[in-house]
């Protein structure tokens, strides 16, 4: 089973989720941070590095001597990433999104795939967890690429590993969000019951439903704000399977880098529930088996 | 003389340049010895997410200008402006196109050593 942890807004707690399921799951468990542009999972996990490697994108190499300035390739190119001047070619490497179209294209054979560093792959061990994250290159402007190449890395294609995959995601609902959620059986939502958490749950919500995945959300701070955030899961039929209280203890626990299942023994029994939720949401019980039970 | 590619807001010599040059209305291709132009459009470039610098380039290069006067300029669309050899005067934006092209001409612009706006893409 995949479980992505994602969120619309920044800051609900995707990281403290992702790290508390991921301490506590009942079988073994590879934990991805796939927030790639500020990877923060480690800071919980504490996971004992064991490699580190750069990832790369192929991006076009001109042979200018071969080239007849035919245009093919800066026609195809969906972002200027090849450059035809007069006579002159140019690439802007930083532009390429590694698609392949140019030197698929080229009647010549004078493009070949060259290397971009997109940032590094880190994998390590945290206790009995698999621990993988990926982390961006200071300067990179597009991150999922490097998300792609770590899913790539976990064999996600073409067979899922024998291991559970908690994938903590990054915020917002543009690529980088997508990137990480489609690949999940079952979507965790964290939000908070304030006016800006229920916005951006509804465009999370909005974004994530053509993928036609599970989704439930957890409500952190649920004690704060209004009611608006149950009454919204409550219209659009979207479970809520979890609530973190607003608690002193919580928020101590957070700031000194602790999971909060093993700080704070009270929440742990809330993340128990929440982790046979997440188990029901992507087997939901057949007809026959509700008739059984019923 | 070489011809000039001014930044334009419309296609007439009096039209204001146009202060952005990748995402510029279009280009005015200017004489300057007769003052005789073409106006060459650049719509295309507003509809684009990213890379409207590298393709106006790509369109100024294409008329044969040796010249770009505009408002400013990105880094990438300099780097290839620079590459073909068209020099660039930057900061005209608040001048018509027949005065940039007259200050061009009594020598009171600058050639640029450096692109003069950050872009929108590191």
């Amino acid at each position: 089973m995949i479980v992505a942890v994602a969120s619309g807004k920044g800051g609900t707690g995707k990281t403290t989720v992702s790290a508390s399921l991921a301490s506590i799951w009942p079988a073994p468990v590879i934990a991805v941070d796939l927030d790639v542009e500020e990877p923060n999972l480690h800071l919980f996990l504490n996971p004992v590095i064991r490699d580190q490697k750069a990832s790369y994108i192929d991006i076009p190499e001109i042979d200018e001597e071969r080239c007849t300035r035919c245009r093919a390739c800066t026609d195809i190119c969906q972002f200027k990433a090849i450059g035809i001047f007069g006579e002159v070619v140019m690439t802007f490497p930083e532009m390429c999104h590694g698609c392949g179209a140019c030197w698929t294209i080229c009647p010549e054979n004078a493009i070949a795939p060259g290397k971009r560093e997109l940032g590094q792959i880190v994998t390590g061990q945290a206790g009995p967890i698999e621990f993988v994250m990926g982390r961006l290159r200071v300067g990179e402007a597009m991150s999922p690429p490097l998300m792609r190449n770590v899913k790539r890395h976990l064999g996600l294609d073409p067979t899922p590993p024998d291991r559970d995959i908690i994938i903590d995601a990054p915020p917002g609902v543009s690529c980088p969000a997508i990137n990480a959620v489609m690949d999940a059986d079952v979507i965790v939502l964290v939000t908070e019951p304030t006016p800006f958490g229920l916005y951006d749950l509804a465009l999370a919500q909005k974004a994530f439903a053509p993928l036609e995945k599970p989704m439930g959300v957890v409500i952190n701070r649920a004690d704060i704000g209004t009611r608006d955030v149950h009454r919204h899961c409550q219209k659009t039929a979207l479970p809520i399977l979890a609530e973190i209280p607003y608690q002193r203890d919580i928020a101590e626990a957070y700031a000194r880098g602790q999971i909060i299942t093993e700080a704070v023994p009270s929440v742990r029994p809330l993340f128990d529930a929440l982790v046979k939720r997440i188990a029901g949401l992507a087997n939901p019980p057949s007809p026959s088996e509700e008739v059984c039970h019923a | 003389m070489a011809k000039i590619a001014v930044s334009s807001e419309g296609p007439d010599l009096d039209a204001r340049v146009d202060p952005r040059f990748g995402r510029a209305a279009g280009f005015m291709i200017v004489d300057p010895q007769t003052m005789a132009f073409d106006f060459v459009d650049n719509g295309a470039t507003q509809v684009m997410a990213q890379g409207a610098g590298i393709q106006a380039a790509e369109l100024v290069a294409g008329t044969g200008a040796s010249v770009v006067l505009t408002g400013y300029v990105g880094p990438k669309a300099f780097r290839a402006l620079s590459a073909v050899g068209i020099a660039v005067g930057q900061n005209l934006n608040d001048l018509t196109v027949r005065d940039a092209i007259r200050r061009f001409q009594q020598g009171d612009v600058e050639m640029a050593a450096a692109p003069n706006s950050r872009g929108h893409r590191a």
